[in-house]
Protein backbone atom coordinates (compact mmCIF):
# COMPACT_ATOMS: atom_id res chain seq x y z
CA UNK A 1 0.00 0.00 0.00
CA UNK A 2 1.68 3.61 -0.76
CA UNK A 3 2.27 5.19 1.82
CA UNK A 4 1.27 8.85 0.47
CA UNK A 5 -2.35 9.25 1.36
CA UNK A 6 -1.74 8.05 5.12
CA UNK A 7 0.89 11.07 4.80
CA UNK A 8 -1.63 13.00 4.05
CA UNK A 9 -4.47 12.48 5.89
CA UNK A 10 -2.07 12.65 9.15
CA UNK A 11 -1.43 16.16 8.40
CA UNK A 12 -4.74 16.73 8.61
CA UNK A 13 -4.38 15.15 12.42
CA UNK A 14 -5.15 18.69 14.03
CA UNK A 15 -8.60 18.69 12.39
CA UNK A 16 -9.25 15.06 13.12
CA UNK A 17 -8.48 15.73 17.07
CA UNK A 18 -10.71 18.80 16.90
CA UNK A 19 -13.84 16.44 15.72
CA UNK A 20 -12.57 13.79 18.57
CA UNK A 21 -12.78 16.65 20.83
CA UNK A 22 -16.23 17.66 20.01
CA UNK A 23 -17.06 13.67 20.22
CA UNK A 24 -15.58 13.68 23.70
CA UNK A 25 -17.23 17.22 24.76
CA UNK A 26 -20.40 15.05 23.60
CA UNK A 27 -19.50 12.59 25.54
CA UNK A 28 -19.38 13.73 28.28
CA UNK A 29 -22.57 16.09 28.53
CA UNK A 30 -24.32 12.51 27.47
CA UNK A 31 -22.63 10.37 30.00
CA UNK A 32 -23.48 13.44 32.59
CA UNK A 33 -27.10 13.57 32.14
CA UNK A 34 -27.54 9.93 32.15
CA UNK A 35 -26.22 9.36 35.28
CA UNK A 36 -27.75 12.39 36.74
CA UNK A 37 -31.82 11.04 35.64
CA UNK A 38 -30.49 7.30 35.40
CA UNK A 39 -29.74 7.25 38.97
CA UNK A 40 -33.15 9.37 39.74
CA UNK A 41 -35.36 6.99 37.72
CA UNK A 42 -33.26 3.97 39.12
CA UNK A 43 -34.61 5.11 42.44
CA UNK A 44 -38.16 6.25 41.38
CA UNK A 45 -38.54 2.64 39.75
CA UNK A 46 -37.46 0.68 43.27
CA UNK A 47 -38.38 2.88 45.71
CA UNK A 48 -41.17 5.06 44.29
CA UNK A 49 -44.77 4.89 44.66
CA UNK A 50 -46.71 3.05 41.73
CA UNK A 51 -47.01 6.12 39.79
CA UNK A 52 -43.81 6.95 40.23
CA UNK A 53 -42.58 3.68 39.16
CA UNK A 54 -44.79 3.64 35.99
CA UNK A 55 -44.15 6.87 34.21
CA UNK A 56 -39.99 5.86 35.14
CA UNK A 57 -40.45 2.84 33.37
CA UNK A 58 -42.12 4.14 30.77
CA UNK A 59 -40.11 6.67 30.50
CA UNK A 60 -37.23 3.61 30.01
CA UNK A 61 -39.63 1.96 27.59
CA UNK A 62 -39.58 4.68 25.06
CA UNK A 63 -35.57 5.56 24.93
CA UNK A 64 -35.05 2.03 24.55
CA UNK A 65 -37.35 1.27 21.64
CA UNK A 66 -36.51 4.42 19.22
CA UNK A 67 -33.20 3.80 17.07
CA UNK A 68 -30.78 6.57 18.18
CA UNK A 69 -30.55 8.02 15.02
CA UNK A 70 -34.32 9.02 15.04
CA UNK A 71 -34.02 9.91 18.14
CA UNK A 72 -31.45 12.70 17.49
CA UNK A 73 -33.33 13.47 14.11
CA UNK A 74 -36.17 14.14 16.29
CA UNK A 75 -34.37 16.35 19.25
CA UNK A 76 -32.87 18.32 16.02
CA UNK A 77 -36.16 18.72 13.65
CA UNK A 78 -38.57 18.21 16.76
CA UNK A 79 -37.88 21.99 18.66
CA UNK A 80 -37.56 23.13 15.40
CA UNK A 81 -40.92 23.11 14.74
CA UNK A 82 -42.01 24.74 18.01
CA UNK A 83 -39.20 27.74 17.34
CA UNK A 84 -36.77 26.34 19.60
CA UNK A 85 -33.52 26.73 17.62
CA UNK A 86 -30.54 24.22 19.61
CA UNK A 87 -27.30 23.92 18.02
CA UNK A 88 -26.15 20.88 16.39
CA UNK A 89 -24.62 19.89 19.75
CA UNK A 90 -27.12 20.27 22.14
CA UNK A 91 -29.56 18.71 20.22
CA UNK A 92 -27.02 15.62 20.19
CA UNK A 93 -26.35 15.71 23.96
CA UNK A 94 -30.13 15.73 24.36
CA UNK A 95 -31.39 12.79 22.53
CA UNK A 96 -28.47 10.71 23.18
CA UNK A 97 -28.46 11.84 27.39
CA UNK A 98 -32.02 11.14 27.23
CA UNK A 99 -31.38 7.76 26.09
CA UNK A 100 -28.41 6.79 28.30
CA UNK A 101 -30.18 7.64 31.06
CA UNK A 102 -32.52 4.96 30.36
CA UNK A 103 -30.22 2.38 29.81
CA UNK A 104 -28.13 3.85 32.92
CA UNK A 105 -31.33 3.64 34.95
CA UNK A 106 -31.39 -0.04 34.32
CA UNK A 107 -27.55 -0.39 36.04
CA UNK A 108 -28.10 1.31 39.00
CA UNK A 109 -31.68 -0.10 39.81
CA UNK A 110 -30.19 -3.78 39.46
CA UNK A 111 -27.49 -2.96 41.76
CA UNK A 112 -29.90 -0.94 44.03
CA UNK A 113 -31.71 -4.34 43.79
CA UNK A 114 -28.65 -6.53 44.90
CA UNK A 115 -28.05 -4.60 48.12
CA UNK A 116 -29.04 -6.80 50.95
CA UNK A 117 -31.94 -5.67 52.28
CA UNK A 118 -30.99 -5.65 55.60
CA UNK A 119 -29.09 -2.54 54.66
CA UNK A 120 -32.62 -0.75 54.42
CA UNK A 121 -34.06 -2.39 57.75
CA UNK A 122 -30.89 -1.14 59.88
CA UNK A 123 -30.94 2.07 58.46
CA UNK A 124 -34.64 2.63 58.67
CA UNK A 125 -34.36 0.78 62.23
CA UNK A 126 -31.18 4.30 63.23
CA UNK A 127 -34.30 6.29 62.34
CA UNK A 128 -32.73 6.79 59.19
CA UNK A 129 -35.65 8.56 56.66
CA UNK A 130 -36.18 6.76 53.76
CA UNK A 131 -34.63 9.33 51.30
CA UNK A 132 -31.84 9.72 53.97
CA UNK A 133 -31.53 5.19 53.71
CA UNK A 134 -30.82 5.72 49.92
CA UNK A 135 -28.56 8.43 49.90
CA UNK A 136 -26.21 7.70 52.64
CA UNK A 137 -26.41 3.55 52.75
CA UNK A 138 -28.25 1.97 49.57
CA UNK A 139 -26.71 4.49 46.97
CA UNK A 140 -23.14 4.52 47.98
CA UNK A 141 -23.22 0.41 47.70
CA UNK A 142 -25.07 0.12 44.76
CA UNK A 143 -23.07 2.76 42.45
CA UNK A 144 -19.54 0.90 43.70
CA UNK A 145 -21.74 -2.19 41.97
CA UNK A 146 -22.65 -0.21 39.05
CA UNK A 147 -19.06 0.33 38.10
CA UNK A 148 -18.56 -2.30 36.21
CA UNK A 149 -21.89 -2.33 33.71
CA UNK A 150 -21.31 1.43 33.80
CA UNK A 151 -17.75 0.93 32.20
CA UNK A 152 -20.00 -1.08 29.35
CA UNK A 153 -22.22 1.54 28.77
CA UNK A 154 -19.27 4.08 28.52
CA UNK A 155 -17.63 1.86 25.67
CA UNK A 156 -21.05 1.88 23.77
CA UNK A 157 -21.93 5.33 24.09
CA UNK A 158 -18.39 6.22 23.01
CA UNK A 159 -18.94 5.13 20.08
CA UNK A 160 -22.21 6.48 19.69
CA UNK A 161 -21.29 10.22 19.61
CA UNK A 162 -20.12 9.71 15.79
CA UNK A 163 -23.71 9.30 15.12
CA UNK A 164 -24.00 13.18 16.08
CA UNK A 165 -23.19 13.50 12.16
CA UNK A 166 -26.84 13.34 11.73
CA UNK A 167 -27.87 16.62 12.83
CA UNK A 168 -24.66 18.11 11.61
CA UNK A 169 -22.03 17.91 14.28
CA UNK A 170 -18.74 18.01 13.12
CA UNK A 171 -17.35 15.08 14.83
CA UNK A 172 -14.36 13.10 14.06
CA UNK A 173 -15.77 10.47 11.60
CA UNK A 174 -17.71 13.56 9.74
CA UNK A 175 -14.45 14.74 9.17
CA UNK A 176 -12.58 11.43 8.03
CA UNK A 177 -15.71 11.51 5.57
CA UNK A 178 -15.46 14.74 4.46
CA UNK A 179 -11.87 14.20 3.70
CA UNK A 180 -12.94 11.16 1.80
CA UNK A 181 -15.32 12.37 -0.53
CA UNK A 182 -13.22 14.91 -1.73
CA UNK A 183 -10.36 12.29 -2.26
CA UNK A 184 -10.83 8.66 -2.66
CA UNK A 185 -7.93 6.96 -2.06
CA UNK A 186 -7.81 8.75 1.59
CA UNK A 187 -11.01 6.85 2.39
CA UNK A 188 -9.35 3.71 3.75
CA UNK A 189 -6.12 5.50 5.53
CA UNK A 190 -8.91 8.30 7.16
CA UNK A 191 -11.03 5.51 8.39
CA UNK A 192 -8.44 3.58 10.14
CA UNK A 193 -7.29 6.41 11.78
CA UNK A 194 -10.90 7.23 13.56
CA UNK A 195 -10.87 3.61 14.76
CA UNK A 196 -6.87 3.87 15.94
CA UNK A 197 -8.38 7.20 17.69
CA UNK A 198 -11.07 5.10 19.22
CA UNK A 199 -9.30 2.35 20.36
CA UNK A 200 -6.88 5.06 21.98
CA UNK A 201 -9.69 6.93 23.59
CA UNK A 202 -11.78 3.45 24.80
CA UNK A 203 -8.47 2.00 26.57
CA UNK A 204 -7.63 5.04 28.54
CA UNK A 205 -11.72 5.48 29.65
CA UNK A 206 -11.70 1.91 30.64
CA UNK A 207 -8.47 2.36 32.19
CA UNK A 208 -9.31 5.36 34.23
CA UNK A 209 -12.76 3.34 35.29
CA UNK A 210 -10.50 0.37 36.32
CA UNK A 211 -8.33 2.81 38.63
CA UNK A 212 -11.82 4.36 40.09
CA UNK A 213 -13.03 0.68 41.21
CA UNK A 214 -9.53 0.10 42.58
CA UNK A 215 -9.62 3.64 44.67
CA UNK A 216 -13.54 2.76 45.79
CA UNK A 217 -12.95 -0.75 46.20
CA UNK A 218 -14.32 -1.59 49.74
CA UNK A 219 -13.37 -5.02 51.33
CA UNK A 220 -16.32 -7.56 51.07
CA UNK A 221 -18.33 -5.01 48.27
CA UNK A 222 -17.32 -5.83 45.36
CA UNK A 223 -20.33 -6.88 41.82
CA UNK A 224 -20.07 -10.55 42.10
CA UNK A 225 -18.83 -11.69 38.76
CA UNK B 1 -43.12 2.45 82.10
CA UNK B 2 -40.97 2.42 80.05
CA UNK B 3 -42.59 0.59 77.00
CA UNK B 4 -46.56 -1.01 76.71
CA UNK B 5 -47.50 -3.59 74.26
CA UNK B 6 -51.09 -4.08 74.30
CA UNK B 7 -52.84 -6.70 72.23
CA UNK B 8 -50.88 -6.95 69.32
CA UNK B 9 -52.08 -9.01 66.14
CA UNK B 10 -49.80 -9.29 62.99
CA UNK B 11 -51.21 -11.08 60.05
CA UNK B 12 -48.96 -12.60 57.10
CA UNK B 13 -51.65 -13.49 54.05
CA UNK B 14 -53.66 -16.43 56.32
CA UNK B 15 -51.24 -17.02 58.81
CA UNK B 16 -51.61 -14.83 61.75
CA UNK B 17 -48.24 -14.71 63.42
CA UNK B 18 -49.23 -12.64 66.35
CA UNK B 19 -52.25 -13.13 67.87
CA UNK B 20 -52.92 -10.50 70.77
CA UNK B 21 -49.67 -10.17 72.35
CA UNK B 22 -50.01 -7.78 75.78
CA UNK B 23 -47.03 -7.48 77.76
CA UNK B 24 -44.72 -4.00 79.57
CA UNK B 25 -41.05 -3.15 80.35
CA UNK B 26 -40.08 -0.69 82.99
CA UNK B 27 -37.28 1.41 82.95
CA UNK B 28 -33.75 -1.17 83.43
CA UNK B 29 -35.69 -4.06 83.33
CA UNK B 30 -34.36 -6.52 80.90
CA UNK B 31 -36.94 -9.18 79.28
CA UNK B 32 -36.21 -12.27 77.50
CA UNK B 33 -38.38 -13.86 75.23
CA UNK B 34 -37.98 -17.84 74.56
CA UNK B 35 -39.67 -20.20 72.25
CA UNK B 36 -39.90 -22.22 69.43
CA UNK B 37 -38.82 -21.03 65.95
CA UNK B 38 -41.66 -19.25 63.78
CA UNK B 39 -43.67 -18.14 67.08
CA UNK B 40 -43.63 -14.41 66.08
CA UNK B 41 -40.90 -13.24 68.36
CA UNK B 42 -38.73 -11.55 65.37
CA UNK B 43 -42.21 -9.95 63.75
CA UNK B 44 -42.70 -8.87 67.42
CA UNK B 45 -39.61 -7.27 68.11
CA UNK B 46 -40.14 -5.43 64.40
CA UNK B 47 -43.74 -4.55 65.26
CA UNK B 48 -42.46 -2.75 68.02
CA UNK B 49 -40.26 -0.17 65.92
CA UNK B 50 -42.41 -0.45 63.01
CA UNK B 51 -40.20 -2.10 60.65
CA UNK B 52 -43.18 -4.42 60.54
CA UNK B 53 -46.56 -2.74 60.80
CA UNK B 54 -49.07 -4.41 63.20
CA UNK B 55 -52.60 -5.35 62.04
CA UNK B 56 -53.89 -4.61 65.46
CA UNK B 57 -52.96 -3.25 68.75
CA UNK B 58 -51.26 -0.68 70.25
CA UNK B 59 -47.58 -0.21 71.54
CA UNK B 60 -46.77 3.14 73.77
CA UNK B 61 -43.15 3.85 74.48
CA UNK B 62 -43.52 5.99 77.59
CA UNK B 63 -46.32 7.89 76.81
CA UNK B 64 -45.69 8.38 73.12
CA UNK B 65 -48.03 6.24 71.09
CA UNK B 66 -45.66 4.47 68.60
CA UNK B 67 -48.17 3.13 66.93
CA UNK B 68 -50.37 6.40 65.89
CA UNK B 69 -50.63 7.14 62.41
CA UNK B 70 -49.24 10.47 63.79
CA UNK B 71 -46.80 9.40 65.47
CA UNK B 72 -42.80 10.91 63.89
CA UNK B 73 -41.41 6.91 63.25
CA UNK B 74 -38.34 8.44 62.40
CA UNK B 75 -37.93 10.28 65.96
CA UNK B 76 -39.03 6.88 67.90
CA UNK B 77 -36.85 4.71 66.05
CA UNK B 78 -33.88 6.93 67.00
CA UNK B 79 -34.92 6.02 70.42
CA UNK B 80 -35.25 2.76 70.36
CA UNK B 81 -32.25 0.36 69.46
CA UNK B 82 -32.18 -2.87 67.28
CA UNK B 83 -30.12 -5.49 67.08
CA UNK B 84 -30.16 -7.94 64.25
CA UNK B 85 -28.95 -11.73 63.86
CA UNK B 86 -27.21 -11.09 60.97
CA UNK B 87 -26.00 -7.79 62.27
CA UNK B 88 -26.61 -5.21 59.18
CA UNK B 89 -23.64 -3.67 59.55
CA UNK B 90 -23.49 -0.93 56.88
CA UNK B 91 -21.07 -2.72 54.36
CA UNK B 92 -19.10 0.39 53.03
CA UNK B 93 -18.51 1.86 56.01
CA UNK B 94 -16.22 1.39 58.83
CA UNK B 95 -16.56 0.41 62.35
CA UNK B 96 -16.36 4.18 63.20
CA UNK B 97 -18.63 5.03 60.24
CA UNK B 98 -21.00 2.84 61.43
CA UNK B 99 -21.41 3.83 64.65
CA UNK B 100 -21.19 7.76 63.72
CA UNK B 101 -23.67 7.62 60.97
CA UNK B 102 -26.84 7.76 63.21
CA UNK B 103 -25.33 10.79 65.35
CA UNK B 104 -24.63 12.95 61.96
CA UNK B 105 -27.29 12.26 60.01
CA UNK B 106 -29.92 11.67 62.57
CA UNK B 107 -29.32 13.42 65.51
CA UNK B 108 -27.37 16.38 63.71
CA UNK B 109 -23.72 16.07 65.97
CA UNK B 110 -21.39 17.52 64.27
CA UNK B 111 -18.59 15.31 63.12
CA UNK B 112 -15.79 16.04 66.27
CA UNK B 113 -18.26 15.28 68.72
CA UNK B 114 -19.70 12.69 66.44
CA UNK B 115 -16.73 10.91 66.12
CA UNK B 116 -15.96 11.12 69.87
CA UNK B 117 -19.07 9.88 71.00
CA UNK B 118 -18.19 6.66 68.48
CA UNK B 119 -14.63 6.16 69.82
CA UNK B 120 -16.52 6.18 72.87
CA UNK B 121 -18.96 3.54 72.45
CA UNK B 122 -16.52 1.43 70.15
CA UNK B 123 -14.21 1.22 73.23
CA UNK B 124 -17.50 0.34 75.50
CA UNK B 125 -17.45 -2.82 73.17
CA UNK B 126 -13.75 -3.46 73.44
CA UNK B 127 -13.09 -2.41 69.75
CA UNK B 128 -11.25 1.00 70.04
CA UNK B 129 -8.35 -0.83 67.32
CA UNK B 130 -10.88 -1.66 65.15
CA UNK B 131 -12.63 1.82 64.10
CA UNK B 132 -11.13 2.06 60.83
CA UNK B 133 -12.07 -1.79 59.66
CA UNK B 134 -14.70 -2.73 57.43
CA UNK B 135 -17.29 -4.99 58.46
CA UNK B 136 -15.90 -7.79 55.86
CA UNK B 137 -12.59 -7.41 58.29
CA UNK B 138 -14.15 -8.03 61.29
CA UNK B 139 -15.20 -11.33 63.02
CA UNK B 140 -18.65 -11.63 63.07
CA UNK B 141 -18.68 -11.01 67.22
CA UNK B 142 -16.61 -8.42 66.46
CA UNK B 143 -19.68 -6.94 63.60
CA UNK B 144 -22.31 -8.12 66.82
CA UNK B 145 -20.39 -6.08 69.11
CA UNK B 146 -19.78 -2.86 66.40
CA UNK B 147 -23.76 -2.62 65.98
CA UNK B 148 -24.42 -2.71 69.42
CA UNK B 149 -22.16 0.38 69.36
CA UNK B 150 -24.01 2.10 67.02
CA UNK B 151 -27.60 1.23 68.96
CA UNK B 152 -25.60 2.54 72.00
CA UNK B 153 -24.64 5.71 70.34
CA UNK B 154 -28.06 6.99 69.89
CA UNK B 155 -28.63 6.49 73.91
CA UNK B 156 -31.75 5.08 72.97
CA UNK B 157 -34.15 4.04 75.66
CA UNK B 158 -34.73 0.92 74.93
CA UNK B 159 -32.70 -1.81 73.01
CA UNK B 160 -34.39 -4.40 70.92
CA UNK B 161 -32.01 -7.72 70.10
CA UNK B 162 -33.37 -10.37 67.63
CA UNK B 163 -31.41 -13.36 68.33
CA UNK B 164 -28.11 -11.82 68.85
CA UNK B 165 -25.85 -14.38 68.66
CA UNK B 166 -27.86 -17.10 66.50
CA UNK B 167 -25.75 -16.62 63.14
CA UNK B 168 -22.17 -16.60 65.14
CA UNK B 169 -20.11 -19.81 65.59
CA UNK B 170 -19.79 -21.20 69.23
CA UNK B 171 -16.53 -19.63 70.27
CA UNK B 172 -17.82 -15.65 69.24
CA UNK B 173 -20.83 -15.73 71.28
CA UNK B 174 -19.13 -15.31 74.80
CA UNK B 175 -17.90 -11.75 73.42
CA UNK B 176 -21.34 -10.75 72.53
CA UNK B 177 -23.08 -11.91 75.68
CA UNK B 178 -20.42 -10.79 77.92
CA UNK B 179 -21.15 -7.35 76.08
CA UNK B 180 -24.88 -7.63 76.85
CA UNK B 181 -24.93 -8.75 80.77
CA UNK B 182 -22.82 -5.30 81.19
CA UNK B 183 -25.17 -3.77 79.31
CA UNK B 184 -28.01 -4.72 81.60
CA UNK B 185 -25.97 -4.48 84.74
CA UNK B 186 -25.54 -1.19 83.52
CA UNK B 187 -29.08 -0.34 83.53
CA UNK B 188 -30.19 -0.18 79.88
CA UNK B 189 -33.54 -1.42 79.61
CA UNK B 190 -33.37 -4.49 77.20
CA UNK B 191 -36.41 -6.78 75.18
CA UNK B 192 -34.02 -9.98 73.77
CA UNK B 193 -35.41 -12.40 71.84
CA UNK B 194 -32.92 -15.46 72.79
CA UNK B 195 -31.96 -19.24 72.58
CA UNK B 196 -29.28 -18.57 75.52
CA UNK B 197 -31.11 -19.80 78.23
CA UNK B 198 -27.86 -19.19 80.62
CA UNK B 199 -27.79 -15.57 79.44
CA UNK B 200 -32.29 -15.81 80.28
CA UNK B 201 -31.31 -16.98 83.27
CA UNK B 202 -28.51 -15.37 84.78
CA UNK B 203 -29.50 -11.60 83.08
CA UNK B 204 -33.53 -11.44 82.82
CA UNK B 205 -35.47 -9.68 85.22
CA UNK B 206 -38.24 -11.57 83.40
CA UNK B 207 -38.95 -14.45 81.07
CA UNK B 208 -41.33 -14.63 78.29
CA UNK B 209 -42.56 -17.90 76.85
CA UNK B 210 -44.21 -17.36 73.39
CA UNK B 211 -45.71 -20.09 71.07
CA UNK B 212 -47.65 -19.63 67.71
CA UNK B 213 -48.68 -16.04 68.31
CA UNK B 214 -49.45 -16.04 71.90
CA UNK B 215 -47.43 -15.56 75.05
CA UNK B 216 -48.33 -18.80 76.95
CA UNK B 217 -46.27 -18.24 80.29
CA UNK B 218 -44.23 -14.82 81.66
CA UNK B 219 -42.12 -14.72 84.87
CA UNK B 220 -39.07 -14.55 86.77
CA UNK B 221 -36.42 -16.87 85.22
CA UNK B 222 -36.43 -19.24 88.49
CA UNK B 223 -40.33 -19.85 88.52
CA UNK B 224 -40.17 -20.36 84.96
CA UNK B 225 -36.94 -22.57 85.04
CA UNK B 226 -38.10 -24.45 88.11
CA UNK B 227 -41.58 -24.16 88.42
CA UNK B 228 -43.59 -23.84 85.04
CA UNK B 229 -46.86 -23.52 85.07
CA UNK B 230 -47.86 -24.34 81.47
CA UNK B 231 -46.96 -27.64 79.95
CA UNK B 232 -45.87 -26.60 77.00
CA UNK B 233 -43.26 -24.26 78.77
CA UNK B 234 -41.64 -27.08 81.04
CA UNK B 235 -41.50 -29.16 77.26
CA UNK B 236 -39.88 -26.22 75.23
CA UNK B 237 -37.25 -25.78 78.38
CA UNK B 238 -36.95 -29.34 78.32
CA UNK B 239 -36.05 -29.35 75.25
CA UNK B 240 -34.18 -26.41 74.79
CA UNK B 241 -31.94 -27.48 77.42
CA UNK B 242 -30.73 -30.64 76.21
CA UNK B 243 -30.33 -28.80 72.76
CA UNK B 244 -28.01 -26.03 73.94
CA UNK B 245 -26.77 -27.16 77.75
CA UNK B 246 -28.61 -26.16 80.84
CA UNK B 247 -26.18 -22.65 81.65
CA UNK B 248 -25.30 -21.82 78.28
Amino acid sequence: MALEPWLKVWTNLPSFLQGLSLNLALLGGLLALGLVLGILLAILEVYGSRPLRYAASAYVWLFRSIPEVLLLLLFWFGPARFGVRLSPFAAAVLALGLRSAAYQAQIFRGALRAVPAGQMLAARALGLSKFQAVRFVLLPQALRLSLAGWGNEFAVVLKDTTLAYAVGVAEVLQRARALSVVELPLTLPAYFTVALLFLGVTYGGLFALGALEKRLRIPGLEARR
Amino acid sequence: MLLRVEDLHKRYGREEVLRGISFSLEKGETKVIIGPSGTGKSTLLRCINRLTEPDRGRIFLEDVEITSPKADINKIRAQIGFVFQDFNLFTHLTALDNVRLGLMRVKGLPKKQATERALRELARVGLADKAKAYPAELSGGQQQRVSIARALAMDPKLILFDEPTSALDPELIGEVLSVMVDLAKSGMTMLVVTHEMGFARSVADEIIFMEKGVIVEQGPPEQLFKHPKHPRTAEFLRRITELYGGEG
